[in-house]
């Protein structure tokens, strides 16, 4: 591995080129387009198949993360080129996955050796698919009520309850969750729990949103053993663990995705729209939006690169991650807000193989959850207001 | 490059904030504001930053300058803009020395040095009309002898009846909207023909209409090329436009400290205001967005020290963010502190007066969301 940035751009560029199929590098168009691994994953093609094994036999599916738990072990520089240059080239992501995303950060700093040996390697690999246990139907913003609980049985806990918009339950493999072990101890009551989801008394029922798809189930534990060697950090203090996590899904939301790439919307819809002969869109008014829209874009996605550069090198106010997650969701739903306008009646189809199965107006109303799951927007500039900028009358 | 201060950076920094706040806090404005200043700026305040090195900031070493780069320049800017200072520094050491060095020759020989030490102010000549567009420059430059004949007028010009020299935007071909046909000359003060007519602005800076009357110059008096001085303005808009967004920064910053300070004292109700959700949630709203614009500026400057193509889009997405985050900012603190945010006495509304003016400066937020529309080919 080249110390050197540029001997190391030029590595990754040549392996890319090597092994990036070019179906790969087109835009993820519909769901099947992005590889979520696991169990039963169906890879839609073999340049699907291709792609993630080639990665993840270089550890490029979490570039970051120390070999032996099956990363690259790029330092954060390094990371920056590697995926500076996947950009470049239009590269989906190989996998997504909330065991990269959200448990894996967690095991990594709570984990024991042994348990990172045990479970990161399958997650680099995309063999297991994880799912977060963490909003219950009476526990939403104020998460800390949660009630599920798991009973001590000597060598396991036996959960009841019920947990609530688990992406993907019906699909996952594994749950992280926050269950109550403790009901005398609101905040150190609660013990991060793994366990497999097809332990008997495991049952999920997806649930019908407004865009007409079901990513979130229902998820409930019927008397569900759990062997107590199945929990990071300390029992009792999952909170800390999951403060942690939270902390770092906002830095995900904020690290690329949510709006924050430089495609300009205006120049997407320009065909559709159309131009005068000045080249510029015809609806002056949606082009003034786009525009205002692009700039605010192009301004994130330099937040979302300082944001990162100072997160990693501890320079970022604990907080800040808050103010990542408020401002990439409000601008992605003001994205698709635009998607709309931009493709006028026809994206209001909902099936017809024209709008590929309804695409646009299902992920437009999917965003509108963007800035509800993972800490709503108010409960974000609350933080904001008392960490980061000390307001009175926490 | 990493988006945060090196240590270099931050000495600067350190250096450059208790200077300013010290030398120029916001009283200074006051004074000269309340005395009638005719200069607009402080002259001995000048010679302290050419002391400090800070004229010279972008000036290379051979010309006796520090030969630092936009993201250092930027950091003068924001504690400039923090303290609302009034200084020639936006004009002459980051948009004047980026035109000169761009171009080379004579006349950045000539004035290149005298900008580090202190001994030349520079006013740029680029709008002929209240609302910017550099194309469309009219101001007539005809050979004439030797050299040129320059008739027009141009306004919103700071420091133009005080400066030593004026980089002047002139149309020597083509016709007025085209970049082409444009030529940049350096036009010193005092030339025959050339005057002033200083006009006080709304945030008590000076900015004149200057008139040219068959303004006779040298042929050695073009910065750049004749016909191509749209390659030496495109460097000095470029500085200018994202030096202002610093400063706005720096404004935006103040009003925003100010503000936050002022919801800590001032109670309602029996209760601190900074209590109440209304307002921190506005707050809060407005902390993202400065923050927001602050890494599109240092986004820019580092594109622009790096000679990145991309540098043209960041610029204007720096003015146009850094412009309607800093508006924010002033406006939510004037609503904020009330009743006496209507004051004169209370610093916020300074702050208000100085971010209109420099959100005019070379491009508002709407010239600059256009560009970006346009630079994306829309």
């Amino acid at each position: 591995m080249s110390e050197n940035l540029d001997d190391f751009r030029v590595e990754v560029r040549a392996w890319l080129a090597a092994n990036c199929p070019d179906e790969m590098r087109k835009p993820a168009n519909e769901e099947g387009d992005i590889c979520w691994g696991g169990r039963n994953w169906v890879f839609k093609n073999d340049a699907q198949r291709d792609w993630l094994h080639a990665c993840a036999a270089k550890g490029y599916t979490v570039p970051d993360w120390p070999k032996a738990y099956g990363g690259a072990g790029l330092s954060a520089q390094q990371t920056k080129v590697f995926r500076s240059e996947m950009a470049r080239i239009g590269a989906r992501a190989p996998l997504s996955s909330f065991g990269i995303w959200m448990l894996g950060p967690a095991l990594l700093h709570f984990g024991t050796e042994e348990q990172k040996l045990h479970y990161l390697p399958p997650i680099a690999r995309g063999e297991i698919r994880w799912c977060q246990g963490y909003s219950e139907p009476g526990s939403g913003s104020d998460l800390v009520s949660l009630q599920s609980f798991g009973e001590d049985k000597g060598d396991h806990w036996q959960v009841n309850g019920s947990k609530i918009w688990t992406s993907y339950a019906d699909k996952a493999d594994w749950i992280f969750a926050l269950i109550r072990t403790d009901k005398a101890n609101k905040y150190q009551g609660i013990t991060f729990m793994l366990f497999d989801m097809a332990s008997p008394g495991v049952s999920t029922k997806p649930i019908l949103l407004i865009s007409g798809n079901s990513p979130f189930c229902e998820t409930f534990f019927d008397n569900v053993a759990v062997p107590k060697t199945q929990y990071i950090g300390e029992v009792n203090r999952g909170w800390d663990v999951a403060k942690y996590l939270l902390g770092h899904e906002r830095e995900m939301i904020s690290g690329g995705g949510a709006g924050g790439d430089m495609v300009s919307i205006g120049a997407l819809y320009a065909q559709a729209i159309g131009k005068n002969a000045a080249g510029e869109l015809d609806d002056p008014v949606l082009r003034a939006e786009m525009a205002a829209f692009d700039t605010d874009v192009f301004a994130f996605r330099a937040m979302g690169e300082r944001f990162m550069d100072m997160w990693k090198t501890g320079r970022a106010h604990p907080a800040s991650s808050n103010m990542m997650k408020y401002a990439g969701t409000e601008l992605n739903k003001r994205r698709h807000e635009l998607v709309m306008s931009g493709a006028g009646s026809a994206g209001l189809e909902w099936d017809s193989a024209d709008s590929k199965g309804g695409s646009k107006p299902r992920g437009w109303l999917r965003t509108k959850a963007n800035s509800i799951e993972g800490g709503t927007s108010e409960v974000m500039l609350n933080v904001i207001a008392k960490r980061i900028l000390d307001l009175p009358g926490a | 490059m990493p988006l945060y201060h090196n240590d270099e950076q931050a000495m600067l920094r350190d250096s450059a904030a208790p200077f300013i706040a010290d030398a120029a806090p916001v009283s200074h404005l006051r004074s000269l504001r309340d005395s009638g200043d005719a200069t607009g700026f402080s002259r001995d305040l000048w010679k302290q930053f050419a002391e400090m090195g800070f004229a010279g900031i972008l000036v290379g070493e051979e010309h006796g300058g520090m030969g630092l780069g936009h993201a250092e320049a930027g950091i003068v800017l924001e504690e400039i803009g923090r303290n609302l200072t009034p200084s020639p520094f936006l004009s002459t050491s980051v948009a004047a020395v980026s035109a000169l060095k761009a171009a080379g020759g004579a006349q950045a020989a000539q004035w290149l040095p005298r900008v580090a030490t202190g001994d030349a102010i520079i006013a740029l000549a680029i709008d002929e009309k209240p609302r910017h567009g550099p194309e469309g420059s009219a101001l007539a430059a005809t050979r004439a002898g030797n050299g040129f004949k320059l008739n027009g007028q141009k306004c919103f010009v700071l420091s133009g009846h005080v400066a030593d020299m004026l980089l002047v935007l002139a149309r020597t071909g083509g016709s007025a909207g085209e970049s082409d046909g444009l030529t940049l000359f350096a036009v010193p003060q005092g030339a025959a023909g050339l005057s002033a007519d200083p006009r006080l602005l709304v945030d008590a800076s000076l900015a004149s209409h200057m008139r040219f009357d068959d303004v006779t110059v040298d042929a050695d008096a073009v910065v750049g090329e004749v016909d191509a001085g749209w390659d030496a303005v495109k460097p000095l808009l470029a500085a200018a436009r994202t030096g202002a967004a610093a400063e706005m920064i720096g404004v935006g910053q103040g009003a925003m400290d100010l503000t936050m300070d002022y919801l800590k004292q001032r109670k309602q109700f029996g209760r601190l205001i900074g209590e109440f959700q209304a307002l921190q949630h506005r707050a809060a709203h407005l902390y993202s967005e400065m923050e927001i614009a602050r890494a599109s500026v240092m986004k820019a400057q580092q594109l622009l020290d790096e000679g990145d193509a991309g540098a043209e889009l960041m610029v204007s997405v720096a003015k146009a963010k850094a412009g309607r985050a800093t508006n924010l900012a002033v406006r939510e603190g004037v609503q904020m502190h009330g009743g006496i945010g209507m004051t004169d006495e209370y610093d916020i509304g300074l702050y208000m007066k100085r971010d209109r003016a420099l959100a005019e400066f070379m491009g508002d937020v709407h010239y600059h969301i256009d560009r970006v529309a346009r630079l994306n080919g829309y």
